[in-house]
């Protein structure tokens, strides 16, 4: 069995009727890298929140499994903990709370779903030994380890400490909500590297976008099309491609004549 | 430290807080004018004092109740002790201290023995060798740190000359009281050119007098000098009676810095009624840090005159309010003179149907040209049962000054938990740390251990378990 599987997964905006995603099917295994792309309004970032846990979404109807494992019924931090990372499209600011703070509580938390249970702090040389080597890796000065968590941080900052969070917390599954949009080409670069430094047999990467570019340098297995709420079409990398060149629409119409 | 306080013996405490030799009195419950000499008589002080209290008495009993701020309405004048010895004090038991104190020390980790002193039921905890050495090392300096009765009887000539200076009796109906009934309290006396760096803590040696309900504090920085004073702790402190109304009054000589922290949590039958003013002269500088979690209701604005040229005055206040709580705290600035700064930050989170107000007053008299402040009051709602609201006063009547005031509310969002939580936080930890993040620009202001303290309390009072 792949070790993501996504049944006929529908859901709402919780406490309305207002359905989002109508139904979806994806699979996918670790060391698997997938992408999705589809029209604005599509469902894109619903879908990794309903995958995260977000509280303003509600499932309806379907399944989600993570290695053999039901995450719907489990809060948000308990998915972080089964091994689940969002980098999200638009990152939240934490004014007062430094990005060394932050990112050391969230690994202490991830550390205490040990087997016993029981607090487990990382030593704090350890950790900064450890969030020195990820600051360089995606070349983020060093002296921005001090500052509040995306506080006043650009655009394209705040994704790079999305990605700089991600390789902290070591998922076996990560969904990147259209972490390249607003990176600058050199940014691009460093980020996707990031990426596929990260990468492995235990790691599976959902990346969600609109641009080949980032596919260029993360290449995906497989690529899902989103269109309202429902994957109209799946394919290889040479599929994005082909997108270029049709647009959402018409790729949309084939199908619903097929 | 033991853990023991019975085993403290105070007939070897031979640094001057509590006077053994004095009978055990007993003073009953409500006050009058016989009250009031049996404490002065009790205290052995000289008559003057004696008339001070009674005249203030009478100031009290014709001063109204306020009729803004909070509702005081259950506040019982004739319920209370005006005068408790510590012993008295030692008396009580800890079987009488509310379930829901005990767990939180507790939690907190709070050693046996101070937890008997922050509920009421010790007199004095702290090792009285560390505050052998602090008292040698200011002796040397000629720095005064000693309790305010103390200070009366023994440096009664410079005590004199400021005590009710800055706050007169008649300032307001508690004050009044306070100037009637006071007892205990801190004295200090910094002289001129004296840089004490390391903060004086209340902590050295605190006793039950000290924290009593009824304190009176006064601090003269003399020209140059400089202290920083510390007093309270973030333990919720107990006292089973129901009013606290303490007077602090600050004088800083020309040229001289004070900065007084404050971080009180009383237990929430408590109304903390404090008037806090302090007067900086030409070129001196006056920090308020106050921090107010707990109690029934705070009503408390520390004050700065801006009394010289160049004087800066500099407010910081943090308020908690938790169920059936009101804090209403703020900060008062008076502009005098030419060319006076000052800022006022004020922060306050409401929970569970609490509430906290931001009350300010800054004034800028017709002399204080070239003057600026700047105040920024930052209200946090947890849910959306709580409550808040802003109170703003500002009278400026000089020419070419510079004001700045910005109020922002914010709600604990759920998205913004929710980020936090896919990090791996739990919800409490979640919202602990972005209101941890919220107080900050206050925390970091405090002495690590108390900013330390701070957080671990605000992070019990998230996950809704403190009493
Ligand atoms: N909380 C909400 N309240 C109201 N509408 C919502 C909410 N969440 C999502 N929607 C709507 O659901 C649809 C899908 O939104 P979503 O953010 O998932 O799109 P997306 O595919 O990520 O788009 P984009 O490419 O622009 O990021 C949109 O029409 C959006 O307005
Ligand atoms: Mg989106």
């Amino acid at each position: 069995m792949p070790d993501l599987v996504i049944r006929n997964l529908h859901a709402n905006i919780t406490d309305t009727d207002t359905e989002i995603l109508k139904g979806i099917d994806l699979e996918m295994s670790k060391g698997e890298i997938h992408a999705i792309m589809g029209p604005n309004g599509s469902g894109k970032s619903t879908l990794s929140h309903v995958l995260m846990g977000h509280p303003g979404y509600e499932v309806t109807e379907g399944e989600v499994m993570f290695e053999g494992v039901n995450l719907l019924d489990m809060a948000a931090d308990e998915r972080s903990r089964a091994g689940l990372f969002l980098s999200f499209q638009y990152p939240f600011a934490v004014p007062g709370v430094t990005v060394a703070n932050f990112i050391r509580m969230a690994v202490n938390a991830h550390r205490k779903g040990g087997p016993d249970g029981a607090d487990n702090p990382v030593r704090i040389p350890e950790f900064r030994k450890q969030l020195m080597e990820a600051m360089e890796m995606l070349e983020i000065d060093k002296s921005m380890a001090s500052r509040s968590l995306n506080d006043g941080f650009s655009g394209g900052e705040k994704k790079r400490f999305e990605i700089l969070q991600m390789a902290m917390l070591k998922p076996r599954l990560a969904i990147l909500d259209e972490t390249d949009s607003g990176l600058d080409i050199d940014a691009l670069r460093i980020v996707s590297g990031g990426i596929n430094a990260l990468m492995g047999p235990d790691m599976g990467t959902l990346i969600i976008t609109h641009y080949q570019r980032i596919l260029d340098y993360v290449q995906p297995d497989r690529i899902h099309v989103l269109v309202d709420g429902r994957i109209v079409r799946s394919g290889g990398a040479e599929l994005a491609k082909e997108l270029e060149t049709t647009g959402y629409a018409e790729m949309a119409n084939k199908e619903a004549v097929s | 430290m033991s853990s023991e306080v019975a085993d403290v013996d105070l007939g070897e405490y031979k640094y001057g807080f509590h006077d053994e030799e004095n009978p055990v009195i007993k003073i009953e419950r409500g006050l009058n004018e016989d009250v009031i000499r049996q404490i002065s008589a009790h205290k052995g002080e000289p008559e003057w004092m004696l008339d001070f209290r009674l005249e203030a008495y009478k100031i009290f009993l014709s001063k109204p109740m306020p009729n803004w701020g909070s509702d005081l309405s259950g506040i019982d004048f004739a319920n209370i002790f005006y005068y408790l010895k510590p012993t008295e004090l030692n008396a009580r038991s800890w079987d009488d201290v509310p379930e829901t104190i005990k767990n939180t020390f507790e939690r907190l980790g709070i050693p046996e023995a101070e937890r008997k002193f922050l509920a009421g039921v010790g007199a004095q905890y702290e090792s009285e060798v560390i505050y052998h050495s602090l008292k040698k090392e200011l002796e040397d300096q000629g720095i005064l740190f000693l309790d305010t009765d103390q200070a009366l009887l023994q440096h009664e000539d410079i005590f004199r000359e400021y005590f009710g200076t800055i706050i007169p009796s008649a300032d307001n109906k508690f004050s009044a009281l306070n100037s009637a009934v006071w007892s205990g309290g801190s004295f200090i006396y910094v002289p001129p050119g004296v840089r004490i760096e390391q903060p004086l803590q209340a902590y050295f040696r605190i006793n039950a007098e000290n924290m009593g309900q009824f304190e009176r504090t006064l601090i003269i920085v003399d020209e140059g000098a400089y202290v920083h004073y510390v007093e309270g702790c973030t333990a919720p402190t107990y006292s089973s009676d129901s009013l606290h109304s303490a007077v602090v009054e600050i004088l800083v000589k020309k040229g001289g810095r004070c900065r007084y922290t404050t971080i009180q949590n009383w237990s929430n039958n408590v109304y903390n009624l404090v008037t806090k003013r302090a007067v900086a002269e030409e070129d001196a500088t006056m920090e308020w840090v106050d921090g107010n979690l707990g109690s029934k209701v705070t009503m408390k604005y520390p004050a700065v005159i801006l009394n010289g040229e160049r004087a800066h005055g500099e407010i910081l206040s943090i308020a908690f309010a938790g169920e059936g709580q009101h804090q209403d705290a703020g900060g008062k600035i008076t502009h005098v003179a030419p060319n006076t700064t000052s800022v006022i930050t004020s922060k306050s989170i409401s929970k569970d149907g609490g509430r906290s107000s931001y009350r300010g007053l800054l004034r800028v008299n017709k002399e204080a040209e070239g003057s600026k402040s700047k105040v920024v009051c930052d209200a946090l709602i947890i849910d959306p049962d709580s409550r808040t609201d802003t109170y703003p006063y500002i009278n400026i009547m000089a020419d070419q000054v510079d004001i700045g005031h910005e109020a922002t509310v914010s709600k604990l969002g759920e998205e913004q938990i929710y980020y936090l939580m896919s990090r791996g936080l739990s919800e409490a930890e979640a919202s602990a740390l972005i209101v941890a993040g919220f107080v900050e620009p206050i925390t970091k202001e405090l002495p690590l251990e108390y900013a330390v303290e701070l957080n671990r309390l605000i992070q019990l009072q998230m996950e809704g378990s403190v009493g």
